[in-house]
């Protein structure tokens, strides 16, 4: 137990977030190891976002606890997540449509001309078309209006963003959603080639179960605001996930039924 | 939608790699027109050419520092609501406290103080009440609109309750005068300054970039870890002190301070001018120097169509159906540029 305990980088104990009368998340203990890739899957409002707003400073828990590298932290902002080494990837993007490419890719990390205060634009335009031609990713150009880019060429950006910031902990909600077939595999191989070289962990967020068998070490089901299982990927298999899920759904589905025959 | 962006850098404007190089001419028009400026440069190209034509006197030097009158302290007032339409919201009382920052210099004054000592102490007053306005709006979230509607009749009643509503000669101290605004030109100058200073600030500082994001999308910066609620505080404080300054450069000129100076005339005129000069209404998108150019469009119309003799009444229906041809204008002129753009 000690032996892993130090390998955490991320554990939670008994996490409830309510929004009014909605209870998002009923008590979620989980745990993210150095170096693994940690898939989290779930219906549609069972509450996987709002961990993740949860873990990246941006929303606060109403009770639980949260351990990064074994150590309680209160994360109070995004900025002090991210001060820990937490970059996310936000299933709605938290791109700015008004800016370049390049402002996107560095916003609230931009580069100074030091000692003005001034933005180093040359150095963050630079930097950027390396961290997209690196990732493989086809845009125009970093000056370009992320409003003008597709759907699947905004989440690349979105996902750069985090992949090149030197985070530790890499937050991925939905990264493949909006992905085509080759922008897909390109995500794909990026978060393998991460895995590979050890050094970050990664919690990501996925639907399609097939994905995430396929490159994640260990995979949490989130079911009613709580982890319902929690299995290596190798263990478990797309009908038991499947199998689960609709369990579940028809459970609730009976109580409906019940409930409108009075009973 | 698809304008050229502001903020980025100079070197964005560096011609794509061309294959043979056609007509420089064509190459720098073509430069130029794509700077979102560029429309309102040219209505205001037409005006001069217009008015000139129509009466000699208007490019005169003694016309000229008319114009550069009307224009100063309105610009450096849009300066300040540029940067606060930017990221979504509005100051309406900023033309109180125009009025009440040289109130409280005098009364500083009258008590010993010297006249800087004055400026400062009114600038913090103005300063003051942008915290007051960002506040209120920020963690009770009350619409800007709201909020700096009652701080309009709450400032404008303070100006009148310790002015006893009337209005008093501007202290004397030298060159202190002549520099904040009683020297010819001293506060088109400074316009000039704050505008470029604004514009520097708008385009190539963290603070300009976090103002644009805030503006473009409120939810996206702050999961970035943008402070949202400071950015926009310290944009109504930024509008309140350079409303302040304007209106203190105002009373220098005309050396007398009078509590209904400004209001909602001057306020208004520095959002038509910030709008005429492309900022949206919606949030990020906008720059200074398109505000100068919106107020200083505004200015000629309003000296020109004074200086033809038209009367007080009909000036009113033709600035305010100026102001319509005028925005109509700009959005056909920008459209057809996009259009232009390969
Ligand atoms: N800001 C909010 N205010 C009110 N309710 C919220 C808010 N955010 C989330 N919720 C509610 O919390 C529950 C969980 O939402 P969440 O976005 O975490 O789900 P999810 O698992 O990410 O779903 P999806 O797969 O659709 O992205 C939902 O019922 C949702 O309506
Ligand atoms: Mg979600």
């Amino acid at each position: 137990m000690s032996e892993f305990t130090t390998t955490e980088v991320i554990r939670t104990e008994g996490l409830i977030k309510r929004f009014g009368a909605v209870t998002a998340l009923s008590g979620v203990s989980l745990y993210l190891r150095r170096g693994e890739v940690l898939g989290l899957v779930g219906d549609n409002g069972a509450g996987k976002s709002t961990l993740i707003k949860i873990l990246t400073g941006f929303l606060q828990p109403d009770e639980g606890r949260i351990f990064i590298d074994g150590k309680e932290v209160r994360l109070r902002s995004v900025s002090h997540a991210r001060s820990l080494g937490i970059e996310t990837v936000y299933q709605d993007l938290a791109l700015i449509n008004e800016l370049s490419v390049y402002h996107n890719m560095f916003l609230k990390r931009e580069s100074l001309l030091n000692p003005f205060p001034l933005l180093n634009n040359q150095r963050m335009r630079r930097l950027a078309r390396e961290y997209l031609g690196h990732m493989g990713v086809n845009i125009p150009s970093v000056d370009t209006e992320v409003a003008q880019l597709s759907g699947g060429q905004r989440q690349s950006i979105a996902i750069a963003r985090a992949v090149y910031s030197q985070a530790r902990i890499l937050l991925l909600d939905e990264p493949l959603a909006a992905m085509g077939a080759k922008e897909g595999s390109l995500i794909m191989n990026l978060i393998r080639t991460l895995k590979s070289e050890g050094q970050v962990s990664i919690m990501m967020i996925a639907h399609n179960y097939a994905q995430v068998l396929e490159i994640c070490d260990r995979v949490n089901l989130l079911q009613h605001g709580r982890i319902a299982l929690d299995k290596p990927a190798a263990e478990t298999s797309v009908e038991e996930l499947t199998e689960l899920v609709m369990r579940e759904y028809r459970a609730g589905a009976n109580q409906h039924r019940r409930a409108a025959a009075g009973l | 939608m698809a304008e050229d962006v502001l903020f980025a850098p100079p070197v964005k404007t560096e011609p794509e790699p061309m294959p043979k190089r056609p007509n420089s001419w064509l190459r720098v028009a073509r430069l130029f027109l794509r700077q979102r400026e560029a429309s309102i440069v040219v209505v205001a190209i037409a005006l001069i050419i217009y008015f000139q034509f129509s009466n000699q006197a208007f490019l005169s030097t003694q016309n000229l520092r008319t114009l550069s009158q009307f224009v100063a302290a309105t610009a450096i007032i849009s300066a300040g609501e540029v940067m606060l339409l930017i990221c979504g919201e509005i100051d309406l009382s900023v033309g109180q406290v125009y009025a009440l920052a040289p109130f409280i210099m005098y009364f500083a004054n009258q008590a010993g103080l010297p006249l800087l000592v004055g400026l400062i102490l009114g600038l913090i007053v103005c300063a003051l009440v942008g915290l007051f306005n960002g506040l209120i709006t920020v963690m009770l979230k009350v619409p800007s609109f709201i909020t700096t509607l009652g701080t309009l009749f709450l400032i404008n009643g303070l100006t009148l309750t310790i002015s006893q509503g009337f209005p008093v000669l501007t202290p004397s101290e030298g060159w202190v005068n002549e520099i904040l605004g009683h020297a010819a030109y001293a506060e088109i100058i400074w316009a000039v300054a704050i505008a470029v200073v604004m514009q520097i600030v708008l385009s190539w500082t963290r603070w300009g970039l976090h103002t644009v994001a805030t503006g473009g999308n409120l939810l996206g910066a702050s999961e970035v870890g943008v402070n949202v609620a400071r950015i926009k505080i310290g944009n109504f404080i930024l509008c309140s002190v350079l409303g302040g300054f304007a209106g203190t450069l105002e009373a220098f000129r005309i050396t007398s301070i009078d509590p209904l100076a400004g209001g909602t005339d001057i306020m208004f005129m520095a959002v038509a001018g910030a709008v005429i000069g492309g900022t949206a209404l919606t949030g990020g998108l906008g720059t200074i120097v398109g505000a100068f150019l919106g107020t200083l469009v505004l200015s000629i119309l309003r000296d020109g169509f004074t200086l033809l003799g038209v009367s007080a009444f009909t000036f009113d229906i033709i600035l305010g159906a100026a102001i319509l041809v005028a925005m109509v204008l700009n959005v056909r002129l920008r459209l057809w540029r996009e259009a232009g753009r390969e």
